[in-house]
């Protein structure tokens, strides 16, 4: 005798409310706990943004945030003016660092919407940083980067950090002698074009000595994140350069 | 152990040392190499491996007269699958620079084949509770061997347990390096791993002689 289970209507009933329990289950998780995870993104944005500017732990080799309990202090001493920049237009906005990226990215699609740019500038020991938050794509899926500049666009920091490239290999981009590697080094080549930095792996100055070469040293086994990283400091970094060269005049 | 019958200690005993599912099975090896750089990582993925299989097992258990046969490996996955989304919530919540580490590996908790396996083999015929005990020796014996691996990959990988240097300073050389002592970048790839597993495998076998297959 076939069993009460075997049955075709029997398994497709428990199907249906298989989806359904486990759908509301997951659904009630995910709304419980996304204020704490959006505060924790929040947080890192913070951590990473300071870190960009020289405001971190770093000891010798060893790299370290600053702590998190102080993030929030540190972020709004350091962070002086947070801007929005589309076209010609520049507004004021507390939550510039928040913008949503990839968002940006998919309604410029379109090509009658004006791209918005966030900045941030900050200041420390005397020094003016601008802080440009850009997003790109590596091998497997998003990179992304806070990049510290003066305002000739000189790299006075970098901050990289992806999704999910692979370990040991891409995944190595926010590590210190990748990041390092970057700054000092100009965006703008020699006649004053934008340029962006090459991440080259026929590198003819693997010390990273020449600064004004538009180049850093690749990671051995990371070619396509290597490539990411360029391409997006090279797209993304472009549309800043007319506010740049506003801000001479 | 007075509180568990003989048979239902052997079910926690087993996983732990003789019938160890990863160095005797030889299941779950992808993440006990890719996560056991860092004794951290190699704890709080033992955790949530045993919350997920523990859990797991009991609701699978519970579920074994009513799951239709035609589609029970699709409802196991989808109890594992629940789970697994739960504690990487919860990671990213309260434990967030820790689910950044763990990333990807979370989610391959998924494919993890002891949890399949115990589903499939134990849970689906055993009573809840004798599924619960199974679902935790089976996790915490592969977490032993996390641990254990996890242990030796950072500390000759990096000097470090648990991120606090043990063996002195590397950069002031004090300690164990004031001797000449270098750290093993080795150990921390994955290669390492398999190698610091094969070594725990033959220790095991050769103080059990009776492990080993012909």
């Amino acid at each position: 005798m076939e069993k009460r289970t075997d049955k075709n209507s029997y398994t497709i009933l428990f199907a249906i409310g298989m989806v359904i329990v486990v759908g509301s289950l997951l659904a009630f998780a995910a709304a419980g706990f996304k204020d704490r995870i959006d505060e924790n993104k929040r947080i890192e944005k913070q951590l990473n943004i300071l870190y960009a500017m020289g405001v971190n732990e770093n000891e010798g080799n060893d790299m370290s945030f600053v702590s998190k309990d102080k993030v929030g202090g540190e972020f709004s001493k350091y962070i002086t003016k947070q801007l929005i920049i589309q076209g010609d237009e520049i507004t004021e906005d507390e939550n510039a660092y928040l913008l949503d990226l990839k968002k940006e990215h998919n309604l410029a699609k379109d090509p009658k919407h004006e791209r918005r740019l966030p900045l941030l500038i900050g200041e420390k020991e005397g020094v003016i940083y601008y802080i440009a938050p850009i997003r790109g794509k590596g091998l497997w899926d998003a990179i992304w980067a806070y990049v510290a500049m003066d305002k000739d666009m000189v790299i006075l920091g970098a901050f990289f950090d992806h999704k999910g490239e692979t370990a040991g290999l891409g995944a190595n981009i926010n590590q210190r002698f990748f990041m390092d590697d970057f700054i000092g080094e100009h965006l703008m080549d020699s006649n004053g074009a934008f340029k962006g930095v090459n991440v080259s792996k026929s590198n003819a100055d693997p010390k990273n000595i020449d600064k004004t070469d538009n180049e850093v040293d690749a990671i051995a086994g990371a070619t396509i994140t290597g490539n990411g990283v360029a391409a997006m400091i090279k797209s993304e970094l472009k549309l800043y350069v007319s506010y740049f060269k506003n801000l001479k005049n | 152990m007075g509180l568990l019958s003989k048979k239902d200690a052997a079910l926690i005993k087993d996983p732990l040392f003789d019938n160890n599912p990863v160095t005797i099975q030889v299941l779950g090896i992808c993440s006990a190499l890719a996560i056991t750089a860092e004794l951290e990582a190699s704890i709080v993925m033992a955790i949530a491996v045993l919350f997920v299989l523990g859990i797991g097992n009991v609701l699978i258990s519970l579920m074994r007269n009513i799951i239709p046969s035609k589609i029970r490996i699709i409802v196991q996955l989808v109890v594992v699958a629940t789970l697994v989304i739960i504690v990487d919530l919860v990671l990213k919540a309260y434990a967030y620079e820790l689910s950044k580490t763990l990333s990807v590996f979370v989610g391959l908790i998924i494919t993890n084949c002891i949890i399949m396996g115990r589903f499939e083999a134990f849970a689906l015929a055993n009573s809840p509770w004798q599924s619960f005990l199974d679902g935790i020796g089976n996790a915490a014996g592969y977490g032993i061997i996390l641990v254990m691996v996890g242990f030796f990959r950072e500390l000759l990988g990096a000097g470090t347990l648990l991120g606090i240097p043990v063996l002195g300073d590397p950069i002031e050389k004090t300690g164990l390096y004031a001797l000449g002592y270098e750290n093993n970048g080795f150990m921390l790839l994955a290669p390492m791993a398999l190698i610091t597993l094969g070594i725990i495998i033959w220790a095991q076998r050769s103080r059990n002689k009776a492990l080993i297959e012909d």
